[in-house]
């Protein structure tokens, strides 16, 4: 039987999250305050020996991002924390900012004390208005408390745009400008936002740096799966008996997640697929739910982690149905700045909508299997790299659904 | 407050034309031309990039529309939660269809993606506020809060 194990989630419902002498009865700062003693080198080591990576989808090591920052020279440094959570069935950064906005804001002062920061941001989706005041006033209780010494964090709002999601995007945002990606080299590290050296992590990678500094890398590098160890939060939807959310170690496996702590599936009925990681994520077959949720494992299987959003589908849907309308979104949220996205997602929506209304043919499957190949590689950014993941892995694992409805 | 006013409030801060925008639709619901044209003024800007600024998020809206802004979500788990009900609900209770707005300016319909409140689809938010486990039979009382 997998455990939960509470982390970056350890005090919800135990605080509450607009009083921070809660968050401090907790131990709550002790660890900037560790990490503030620290020779900053040493600290960047810690963080970079737990293993901890980023839990924003892309899985880079968290210590070894911050070590490119704290080595590049600018009068200037920023720490974002990318809080632009649009994965479709995902509300885990949510859970935490509701819950815990200090330790949010706790893991961004140790990352700006690192890398030798006054001034970070956090960019907070658009669709979330309500915790815009959660986090000032978390903000002005820590400043208040002196604990942010001379670290000023602001939060902005996005404005409806699953692609500032990517860092280079998000910082275009910040900037005042239209959400479209960046050609990369240079990386944030080097060149950011206003082109300092800036570092942008998720909220759930911050909120895990507080518990690293203070029970210290070898206890996190323990926890899980070694190559990507600690915990990861998943949200559950469609359909699931729990829709809910669990927090656990990284060698849980899908299974575990879907039946153990999802419940399984409702109405007696059985399961006929799992997408994990958000919209962007393949669609996963019963034969393969064994695979722990770990980064690596699940890239083995041509899946990824993504957000750790976790959408279930019963033996009664439509899943070339739902695969269309998920084209149907990369369409909609592609940026346009580069044509393998713009014109790929396009043409990709409206082979699936053939397909999916009676119209299609083979040639229409061959077709999206080599777009859908081309733009994995082509495309500018991760949006259009992994558009076409869910129609490959529909298409490769529930073949005879779509046969069922070719011409 | 005057547009002018709102936006001039956030001249000091560096990219903070987004920030002006939402400011000026939580006045106005949407973003006037003029609007757009004073914050290139203001921010420094050809007017092209801030129209461009203005167009590229699907929450600014160029276009006049109804003061209570409802965003019914259509990604994946509210799509198989059964958001289409929810939209033809809406659209008979309001005698509108998606992107349009009531004659009398009160409601817009639109479609939005994930608002990250997953939990209970589907959802709908109505000026920003998510409301939850929506139903067609729910939605007389849901917009009677904003008639």
């Amino acid at each position: 039987m997998a455990e939960e194990m509470r982390i970056v989630l350890r005090n919800y419902g135990k605080i509450d999250p607009l009083k921070i002498d809660d968050y401090m009865a907790q131990g709550g700062y002790k660890s900037l305050e560790k990490a503030s003693s620290m020779d900053r080198e040493a600290l960047i080591e810690e963080v970079k020996k737990s293993n901890l990576r980023g839990r924003g989808g892309a899985g880079f090591n968290c210590g070894q991002k911050w070590s490119f920052a704290y080595k590049a020279n600018a009068d200037e440094k920023y720490v974002i924390c990318n809080a632009d959570e649009g994965e479709p069935g995902t509300y885990k950064d949510r859970l935490i900012m509701e819950n815990d906005p200090h330790t949010l804001i706790e893991g961004m002062a140790i990352c700006a004390y690192a890398i030798g920061s006054a001034k970070g941001f956090i960019y907070l989706r658009g669709e979330y208005p309500q915790l815009i005041d959660t986090l000032n006033i978390a903000i002005g209780q820590a400043k208040e408390k002196g604990v942010l010494k001379g670290f000023d964090i602001e939060v902005r709002s996005g404005a409806g745009a699953y692609v500032c999601g990517e860092e280079t995007a998000l910082i275009e945002s910040i900037e005042g400008k239209r959400g479209e990606p960046r050609f990369k080299p240079p990386y944030p590290p080097s060149e950011g936002l206003w082109m300092k050296p800036t570092i942008v992590n998720n909220v759930e990678t911050f909120a895990n740096v507080p518990v690293i500094i203070e029970k210290g890398a070898e206890w996190y590098a323990a926890i899980g799966v070694p190559s990507y160890p600690g915990t990861k939060v998943f949200t559950l939807t469609g359909d699931v008996n729990n829709k809910s959310f669990v927090e656990v170690p990284t060698n849980t496996t899908i299974r575990e997640v879907v039946y153990q702590f999802g419940g399984g599936i409702p109405g007696g009925k059985k399961f006929k697929a799992v997408q994990i990681g958000g919209t962007s994520g393949a669609f996963i077959p019963d034969s393969l739910l064994d695979t722990p949720v770990a980064f690596d494992n699940m890239s083995a299987i041509g899946a990824t982690l993504g957000s750790g959003a976790v959408f279930v589908l019963d033996e009664t849907r439509d899943i070339v149905d739902v695969t269309t309308r998920i084209a149907k979104f990369f369409e909609h949220e592609s940026c346009g700045k580069c044509a393998p996205c713009r014109e790929g997602t396009a043409r990709m929506h409206e082979l699936m909508e053939a397909v999916n209304s009676g119209q299609g043919s083979l040639k229409d499957i061959e077709l999206m299997q080599k777009l859908g190949n081309v733009m994995s590689i082509a495309c500018l950014c991760g949006l259009g790299q992994a558009a076409p993941s869910p129609i490959l892995t529909t298409i490769k694992h529930f073949g005879t659904d779509y046969n069922a409805k070719l011409m | 407050m005057d547009y002018k006013d709102i936006i001039a409030s956030y001249a000091d801060k560096p990219g903070g034309i987004i920030e002006a925008y939402h400011a000026v639709q939580r006045e106005l619901s949407y973003l006037p031309v003029e609007a757009v044209t004073e914050a290139a003024r203001v921010f420094n800007l050809p007017a092209s990039e801030a129209y461009g600024v203005a167009t590229f998020y699907s929450m600014f809206s160029v276009a006049s529309r109804g003061k209570n802004v409802i965003r019914i979500c259509e990604s994946a788990p509210c799509h198989v939660a059964g958001a289409a009900e929810v939209v033809s609900a809406l659209e008979r209770e309001l005698g509108i269809k998606m992107g349009e707005s009531t004659a009398d300016g009160k409601f817009a319909l639109e479609f939005t993606e994930c608002v990250g409140q997953c939990q209970a689809t589907p959802v709908i938010t109505i000026n920003g506020k998510p409301h939850l486990d929506v139903s067609p039979a729910k939605i007389p009382a849901i917009l009677a809060e904003y008639k």
